[in-house]
């Protein structure tokens, strides 16, 4: 299922004297089946653009295609859900969204408002729990009693029980810990390659990027202000920085050994690539 | 100089809690010094900052802020003392305009207008948020409300500020600005930071670092030291810092660098010593 923005624009409080702009002529096309990035500065418009990946937030201008489904700005509200299914979001502070008495019940209730029954809906929040990578018998506790990274992970074992075909991820590893965050990217990457799952990932960890997406998007000031592979996005660290962004660890380190006079015929992204760049250049690559 | 902070067999239980979220905790930090806090999700850190300040109160032990025991009758001097930056910026928020937001922890102190204004101004530019000053906290992006939360503290000129994970929303750029702001306040004023974070780079700047495991003080140490241990950091709920996986990839390949930490202009300068001997 592709998604489609053509020509898309977004004001937030459109027609008051608060109106802003969230969205600048947005068009572009995200395959079924990839794991693209969206990249940009503080309030660049990520957070914006995933909204309308599931029609929560629709276009002032412009058309958003989503599968067989057309969103313009004169598209209503009813018959949504079969999209809302699909399209799984975990939020920029996802942990806001829970709202159940257990865990259970918070993870079960997307599958049972899209007609799970009660009893497989149980069992899928056991497994997705498992999944996230909390004990069972956080189960029956309430998810407010949790720590911050502990109630993302529920926020996200939710999603995950709706079993989308679409997962929307807007900085879903914040607050994690570097083991959980591992785990649940690697868990990502496993649906993705496994299942099929498209994914769009809103992150500010360029390491992510460069270990993970085949595309990414750069954002600024509402606008699409690049796409390319993470080779070519990477390969222009200049260009990033004035973006403010940064670049992958592995990118950032090459870059000071050029300095001294390393040479690489094109930027390494990870840590293994640049192993292999070094090896001829420090007298290593007979041992290797 | 003083101890900015006194902590001593700290043991704090939630209600219903099978057990114990901080257990037998002791640690003394310097005025003056900045302290990264790190630790697996779960491990008790945010339950560790709201002791420090007498949100939660401690089952045993005690805690001492600035030389004063906490205790109720000297909670709201602590609190005037200790700026924390939540590890949820909406659970922070409370007026309907961002510069209300960030005026409303002063009108607490009883500061002077006419200062009141010029501090949540000063506060505002310097996360670079001036321009939203008029803006309902709800409908800036994630990383605009970060940013506020953090200039709502900085109004307030404490003695002590913890971080609690207060930037995990931030593009790279912004991070480094909000580290660098902390540091020139600490230049401006007297300063103790506790810094809850996951993130290696900024860990390794921090004077001390505090590793907590399910409750419990694992280590305390300079950066070097607790870095020392490569890969089991992963399993004490830090990264391994980059150096340190380049020379995992560099070692699988038969080329085994030096022992010990590295910090990156450590390793490049090994590198290009191998490079200059070939
Ligand atoms: N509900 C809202 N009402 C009005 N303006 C908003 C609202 N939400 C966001 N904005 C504004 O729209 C712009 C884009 O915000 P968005 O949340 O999409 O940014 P972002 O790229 O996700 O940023 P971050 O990395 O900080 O999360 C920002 O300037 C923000 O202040
Ligand atoms: N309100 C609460 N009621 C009951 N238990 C709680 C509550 N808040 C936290 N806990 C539990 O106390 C322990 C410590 O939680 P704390 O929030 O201090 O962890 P943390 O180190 O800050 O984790 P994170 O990195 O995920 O934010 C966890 O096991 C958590 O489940
Ligand atoms: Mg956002
Ligand atoms: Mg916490």
């Amino acid at each position: 299922m592709d998604i489609t923005f053509d020509h898309v624009s977004f004001t937030y409080q459109a027609g008051t004297p608060f109106a802003g702009d969230g969205l600048k002529d947005i068009s572009t096309t995200i395959k079924g089946g990839d794991y693209t990035a969206i990249i940009g500065h503080t309030g660049s418009g990520k957070s914006t653009l995933l909204q309308h990946l599931n029609a929560l937030l629709k276009p002032t201008s412009g058309t958003v295609t989503i599968g067989d489904r057309e969103i313009t700005p004169e598209t209503n509200n009813k018959n949504l859900k079969p999209l809302r299914q699909k399209v799984g979001m975990v939020f920029q502070f996802a942990e806001n969204q829970l709202f159940e008495q257990t865990v259970e019940r918070d993870i079960a209730f997307g599958p049972m408002n899209f007609g799970v029954p009660e009893k497989d809906a149980k069992a899928l929040a056991a497994q997705m729990v498992k999944l996230v990578g909390l004990p069972d018998d956080i189960l029956q506790q309430s998810p407010f009693d949790l720590s911050g990274g502990q109630m993302r992970r529920v926020a996200i074992a939710g999603v995950l029980a709706m079993q989308p075909e679409i997962l929307v991820l807007d900085e879903p590893t914040a607050g994690l810990d570097p083991a959980g965050r591992l785990e649940m990217m690697t868990m990502f990457k496993k649906l993705h390659d496994e299942q099929g799952l498209t994914i769009v990932l809103v992150t500010h960890q360029m390491d992510d990027v460069a270990d993970y997406a085949d595309r990414v998007l750069v954002m600024e000031h509402g606008a699409l202000v690049r796409q390319g592979t993470p080779r070519e996005i990477f390969a222009d660290p200049d260009w990033l920085r004035q973006k403010q962004l940064g670049l992958p660890k592995t990118t950032a380190f090459a870059e000071r050994l050029q300095k001294l006079g390393f040479t690489f015929d094109q930027m390494p992204l990870t840590a293994s690539e640049l192993a292999d760049d070094l090896m001829p250049q420090i007298g290593g690559g007979d041992r290797g | 100089m003083a101890n900015a902070i006194d902590i001593s067999h700290l043991k704090y239980s939630y209600p219903e809690a099978t057990k114990p979220a901080l257990n037998d905790v002791s640690f003394v930090v310097p005025a003056g010094e900045w302290w990264a806090i790190i630790g697996h999700n779960g491990s008790g850190k945010s339950t560790l900052a709201k002791n420090i300040n007498g949100l939660l109160a401690p089952e045993s032990g005690s805690v001492t802020v600035a030389g004063m025991p906490l205790t109720e009758q000297t909670v709201w001097d602590i609190r005037a003392k200790v700026g924390i930056v939540f590890q949820n910026p909406d659970n922070q928020f409370v007026g309907a305009t961002v510069a209300d937001d960030v005026a409303f922890g002063l009108e607490n102190r009883a500061v002077p207008r006419d200062e009141m204004l010029t501090r949540v101004h000063d506060a505002l530019v310097a996360v670079n948020m001036q321009d939203f000053a008029t803006r309902e906290p709800a409908r800036l992006s994630g990383g605009q409300k970060q940013r506020v939360a953090i200039a709502g503290i900085v109004a307030q000129r404490p003695d002590i500020i913890i971080l609690d994970e207060a930037t995990s929303m931030l593009d790279p750029a912004g991070r480094l600005e909000i580290i660098d702001l902390i540091k020139q306040l600490r230049q401006q004023q007297s300063l103790t930071v506790l810094s809850i974070t996951h993130d290696i780079d900024e860990a390794a700047g921090a004077d001390h670092v505090l590793l907590l495991d399910d409750g419990q003080v694992k280590e305390i140490g300079t950066p070097a030291e607790i870095f020392q241990h490569g890969e089991a950091l992963l399993q004490l709920g830090l990264d391994v810092p980059y150096p340190e996986k380049l020379k995992n990839a560099l070692a699988k390949r038969g080329v085994h660098m030096p022992a010990g930490y590295l910090d990156e202009e450590g390793l490049a300068k090994a590198l290009w010593t191998l490079h200059s001997t070939m």
